[in-house]
C-alpha cells in the first residue's frame, strides 16, 4: 500500500474510530490519540496483515485494543439481570405494564435531535463493552462476526451484549417518549 | 404422532431474546415459537418494533469529527513513516 492509499483509509476511517475511541475513553482528546496509536500501530503491523479478516476489521482490532488500553479492561462475564424490570410483568411472565406504543408518536419526534441526544447519552452510561458493541453494531454497521472478532468475545456474547445495550437504549427511549 | 404444537414463551422471556430472534441465529423451532407469541401478543409485537427503532435511531447519530489538529498530526505520523523516519 503507498502513501496516497494509506492517507486515504486515515481520512475516510479515522471519524468512525474516533467515534468508537470515544465511547471507551469518554474524553475527545484522549479518543484522538487513541486513533493516531492505531494508526501507527497498523503501519507497524501492516506486514503482518494475513488478510484472514477484511483490512478495516484488522484496523478496528488495533484500535479497540488501543482504546481498552487506555480506559481499562473490563471483565468479560456477562451480567443475567434480567434485561427489563421484572415488575412490569405478572407472576405468570406476562406484561403488566406494557410499552406504549411509539407508533402514536410522529415519525419526527422519533428522529428529533433530542431524542438523538437522548439515544446518545443512554449509549454513554452504558458499560463499556456493551458501548462498544453497540456502536460497532448499529452506529458503524459492522456484523455480528466482525465484531465478535474485533472484541475477541464469542458469537453469544456478542449477541448479549448488544441485546442488553439496546434494551437499554430503548428503556431510554420510552422514558423520553412518553414525557 | 406427537403434535409439533410449540410450548408458549412467556413476555418476560420474550424481551430477553428479540436481538438473537432479529440476528437470525435462533434455531428453527425457537423461531416458530417466538413467531406465534409476537402473532398474539399485541405488546411483545410493540416491543419488538421499539427495539427495530432503536437500532434505527442509534445508526442515525452523526459521526464525529476529528479536530483539524488531530488530522493534521495523524497525517504527519502517516508522512514520517513512509518517508522512512
Amino acid at each position: 500500500m503507498d502513501e496516497a492509499e494509506f492517507t486515504k483509509l486515515v481520512r475516510e476511517w479515522s471519524p468512525s474510530m474516533l467515534r468508537l475511541a470515544r465511547m471507551y475513553v469518554g474524553s475527545q482528546a484522549v479518543a484522538e490519540e487513541v486513533v493516531q496509536e492505531a494508526w501507527l500501530g497498523v503501519l507497524q503491523g501492516i506486514d503482518r496483515f494475513e488478510g484472514r479478516s477484511s483490512l478495516k476489521t484488522w484496523v478496528f482490532r488495533i484500535l479497540v485494543n488501543k482504546a481498552m488500553t487506555r480506559g481499562g479492561r473490563e471483565a468479560r462475564s456477562v451480567p443475567f439481570d434480567p434485561v427489563e424490570d421484572p415488575d412490569r410483568f405478572s407472576a405468570g411472565g406476562a406484561w403488566v405494564d406494557p410499552p406504549a406504543r411509539w407508533s402514536d408518536q410522529p415519525v419526527e419526534s422519533l428522529l428529533s435531535s433530542e431524542t438523538l441526544s437522548v439515544a446518545r447519552g443512554a449509549i454513554e452510561e452504558l458499560p463499556p463493552m456493551q458501548r462498544l458493541v453497540i456502536t460497532m453494531r448499529d452506529l458503524e454497521g459492522f456484523d455480528a462476526e466482525d465484531t465478535r472478532n474485533a472484541l475477541e468475545i464469542s458469537e453469544s456474547n456478542q449477541r448479549v451484549l448488544l441485546h442488553r445495550a439496546r434494551a437499554k437504549v430503548r428503556a431510554a427511549l420510552e422514558e423520553h417518549l412518553a414525557s | 404422532m406427537r403434535l409439533l404444537r410449540p410450548k408458549p414463551i412467556p413476555c418476560i422471556q420474550v424481551v430477553e431474546i428479540v436481538t438473537a430472534y432479529l440476528e437470525g441465529t435462533m434455531p428453527a423451532r425457537d423461531r416458530r415459537r417466538f413467531e406465534a407469541h409476537l402473532a398474539a401478543c399485541e405488546h411483545c409485537g410493540e416491543y419488538v418494533a421499539q427495539i427495530r427503532a432503536t437500532v434505527s435511531v442509534v445508526g442515525a447519530l452523526p459521526p464525529d469529527a476529528l479536530s483539524d489538529e488531530a488530522l493534521a498530526a495523524l497525517q504527519d505520523v502517516c508522512a514520517a513513516w513512509f518517508a522512512g523516519d
